[in-house]
């Protein structure tokens, strides 16, 4: 991964640097050592490592106002980090980077159920933010895999989706306003308690910015009214590409489920022996979820199987307790870490058009028999949002790199059948170098007029999202500017 | 200089390229958008490009008209599940409406509460920048994090930062059967007090008004037959503390009629759309001292008819949401701003934006700050 080489100019000044942020912060919120900064080094993209010039951990919102002015002043490059469990790379330091933790800042600031709404600070995770409007039966939808540890923050830098985002939508649409600080150490208010944007749609731009426009410190979001109940139904086939046409032929009933999720013969296997949730043996595996009371949810798992039952599944089932349920919604979220215990794996989010489903799922199949490395296919079927996640050693020289030429194939086909390279995980550095894919060099300098605007120099995370030789002559001028 | 009607993109792009001075951006024309006098025609660009009723995504070229998409929809028994406001009736204007417009308006009805706005459904865009260039954003996939969202950033920028070419939507399907339950309740205090109670219930309700001129807050329900029965069942429990509640069936025209604000339909006076947090609705709607007003969206979208030229921002002070003039004579509109005026570094960060996407400052000039 190429990554633009440290600013040495940035570097001889890190003493100074140092001094400067520790006369806003509290001693122990500035971590300079060699030894203690490896703790940042990388995020969940374990594959790239590289321990930043120092890490912070403010408080406050005014803290991160006074670390983003001193970084501005000083020209140090700043990567937010919200608790570094991007897949994407997104929080990958760069060896002459301030890393800016929100860790620190997890305070519940306004939970407000006649208007549906919590304010939160941005480092609280996701899944606390559902714990802490759970008493009233309430919660925050967006629910990625990594919920119980990914913060606000990186939710909002990314857009996070997960399983129940088909019908309940992903951050971008659970998110009403910011307060956000500039790289220059400005402090703005975006959105708020109401529904819509005055002006234009800034909060709209700010949400999936990766981190690259500003550092979100709070957040107000849309909590909802728990279901009075949910159940999966278990659909399991002996090929991928009827599971597929399943799919397609439920979101077309007019039944919106809150969750279609695929599993194939390898993810099944990994989830079954991490969760023993009971899942069918089989080669392709549907969780369906649907929610309402018990007749309602009766009355739609019946149209459910009715479509299923066409398609010659080899077992239905549908759980039959609270227990149960828990325990398939557990082997499904705990899938990149049961395959993981299987072995290295890279995992990508592409996104199709739901009617392509069985189309590229063939061809993943004869590309891993072509790259000679297995996949395990595990995804959000009913927006196309596939998950393959590729097994391979990274301690085999070469494996990892043949790897990375596989995944970029899958994620041009994405792209090729009319979808997109990054459906939830965002781009970071993984997907950065294929966006010339998707978007023409026209299409990027659009986007980055936007970074333009919010950062004019260029400081805020810049590396990533755009590929390092469409986004050179900005990051030059920035060295230039030292 | 004439009025321009480019009919493709590449039209479009040319004739943008070569402006030589602002111009005003119409889609139907329906929206009363004011600007200069030369016209920038969209609705040339027509034709629905790609519907996969299976996939529920829709692509249209910006001039295609609501009214085709709609009819394309209603054959699969889908539909545009954000509801699109149609301005025809309060504006008194004509004309067809056409998707870019709803889009660039970012104009979403009742069911804003529950499905989400107009921006909420957009998947990608097409549009021509202010030097000619064409851009493109999003796709036609539902989960799409690529790279920077432009497709929200053009929903409700109103045309001043390009001029929209094609529009992506997530479409829905249409419910099998909806259910309207009416409640007589006497004030707007006790109406967002019912409507919070409706809408934070695990019912499901896909529009919440009230209509203060008859002392009645409306709830809608919708989805398949035994569901709908059951929830609007149970609503009624949740409701019934605050007044009497009646059934009215799906009551289309009545749901029309709150999305369009029909109330102030030919009726004499400036109208303003104002945001806010519902249950500070009560508090501003005292403040605005209105001669007319209409509650949406729980309350948190407050519709008010006032004498023409009243300054009604100030009437409100410290706003936490915005106003926004939808209809007002010239007169009026010389001294009042269609939209909020915003904190100084957010203006500037508009600013900044049009001048990155629209260098010449062609596009609807004036608008938007």
């Amino acid at each position: 991964m190429e990554m633009p080489i440290p600013n040495p100019a940035v570097l001889a000044r890190k003493a100074r640097v140092v001094d400067r942020l520790l006369s806003v912060l509290p001693k122990d919120a500035v971590i300079h050592e060699e030894a203690e900064t490896r703790a940042y080094e990388c995020d969940a993209l374990t594959a790239y490592k590289c321990p930043p010039m120092l890490a912070v951990l403010p408080s406050t919102t005014q803290e991160v106002s006074d670390v983003l002015r001193i970084c501005h002043e000083e020209g140090v490059p700043v990567v937010p980090r919200g608790s570094g469990t991007s897949l994407a790379g997104g929080a990958l330091p760069t060896a002459d980077c301030a890393i800016l933790g929100v860790a620190r800042m997890n305070d519940v600031l306004d939970t407000d159920y006649e208007n549906r709404i919590i304010r939160v600070q941005s480092g609280r995770t996701n899944l606390s933010v559902t714990g802490a409007v759970e008493e009233e039966d309430f919660f925050y939808a967006p629910d990625p895999s990594s919920q119980l540890a990914c913060a606000i923050a990186g939710n909002i830098a990314m857009n996070s989706g997960g399983a129940h985002c088909l019908k309940y939508g992903v951050t971008t649409n659970n998110l009403l306003g910011v307060t956000m600080v500039m790289m220059d150490g400005t402090v703005v208010e975006i959105g708020g308690a109401h529904l819509d944007a005055g002006g234009l749609d800034l909060l709209g731009v700010i949400c999936g910015s990766e981190g690259q426009l500003g550092v979100v410190t709070e957040a107000t979001l849309r909590i909802l009214r728990k279901p009075e109940g949910a159940r999966p139904v278990l659909i399991a086939f002996d090929d991928n590409e009827v599971a597929g046409h399943c799919v397609s032929d439920i979101i077309k009933s007019g039944i919106l489920p809150v969750a279609i999720e695929f599993m194939d013969t390898l993810c099944i296997k990994a989830c079954e022996n991490f969760a023993h949730a009971g899942y069918p043996d089989c080669n392709a595996l549907l969780i369906v979820e649907v929610e309402g009371s018990e007749a309602e949810i009766d009355s739609q798992l019946a149209k459910i199987i009715e479509i299923a039952k066409r398609h010659n599944p080899v077992e239905l089932r549908e759980s039959q307790s609270a227990e149960e349920s828990a325990k398939i919604w557990l082997g499904r979220k705990s899938a990149f870490g049961a395959m993981g215990q299987m072995n290295d794996y890279m995992c990508l989010d592409g996104t199709i058009p739901v009617s392509a489903l069985p189309l590229v799922l063939r061809r993943i199949n004869e590309l891993s028999e072509q790259y000679g490395l297995p996949v395990g296919n595990v995804f959000h079927a009913g927006d196309g949002n596939m998950h393959p996640l590729i097994l391979f050693d990274a301690n085999m020289p070469g494996d990892l790199e043949l790897c990375e030429e596989f995944g970029a194939e899958i994620l041009k086909l994405c792209v090729d059948v009319g979808g997109c390279l990054t459906g939830e995980h965002g781009v970071g550095v993984e997907k950065r170098d294929l966006m010339l894919h998707q978007y023409t060099a026209e299409d990027l300098e659009a986007q980055m007029a936007i970074k333009d605007v919010f950062d004019p120099v260029w400081l805020l995370n810049p590396a990533k999202v755009f590929p390092l030789s469409v986004s050179q002559d900005r990051r030059v001028a920035q060295v230039a500017a030292q | 200089m004439s009025d321009m009607r480019p009919e493709t993109e590449t039209e479009l792009a040319e004739i943008v390229a070569g402006l030589a001075a602002p111009v005003r951006i119409v889609g139907g024309g329906t929206r009363g958008v004011p600007g200069p006098e030369t016209a920038l025609h969209v609705s040339g660009l027509q034709g629905i490009e790609l519907y996969e009723p299976g996939a529920l995504t829709l692509v249209a070229k910006a001039g295609t008209s609501v009214s085709e998409i709609e009819t394309a929809l209603a054959a699969e028994g889908q539909r545009l599940a954000f509801e699109p406001m149609d301005h025809r009736g309060l504006l008194g204007t004509t004309g067809e409406q056409t998707i870019g417009g709803v889009v660039a308006a970012n104009v979403s009805g009742p069911r804003r509460v529950q499905a989400g706005a107009c921006r909420d459904f957009l998947l990608g865009v097409r549009y021509v920048d202010g030097t000619g260039q064409v851009i493109k954003n999003g796709g036609r996939v539902m989960k799409n994090v690529t790279g920077y969202d432009l497709v929200k950033l053009m929903a409700g920028s109103w045309g001043t930062l390009g001029v929209l070419s094609e529009v992506s939507f997530k479409v829905l399907p249409q419910p099998e059967v909806t259910e309207t339950l009416m409640v007589a309740v006497p004030d707007v205090t006790q109406a967002v007090q019912a409507m919070s109670a409706a809408l934070s219930s695990p019912f499901e309700v896909s529009g919440a008004a009230y209509d203060p001129a008859e002392g009645h807050v409306m709830l809608r329900i919708e989805g398949f037959t035994e569901s709908v029965q059951y929830r609007a069942a149970q609503m009624i429990h949740v409701v019934a503390g605050f007044g009497v509640v009646t059934r009215i069936g799906a009551a289309e025209a009545m749901w029309a009629g709150v999305r369009d604000v029909a109330a102030f339909h030919g009726v004499e006076g400036d109208v303003w759309r104002i945001s806010v947090k519902p249950t500070d609705a009560p508090e501003v709607a005292e403040a605005l001292q209105a001669d007319g007003l209409v509650f949406d969206w729980g309350g948190g979208l407050i519709w008010a008819r006032v004498p023409a030229g009243t300054d009604l921002r100030s009437r409100v002070g410290s706003l936490r949401g915005h106003a926004t003039l939808v209809r007002a004579d010239q007169a009026t509109r010389d001294v009042q701003p269609m939209f909020h005026p915003e904190p100084a570094p957010l203006a500037a960060i508009t600013q900044g934006l049009r001048t990155r996407f629209d260098p010449r400052g062609l596009f609807n000039p004036g608008l938007m700050g």
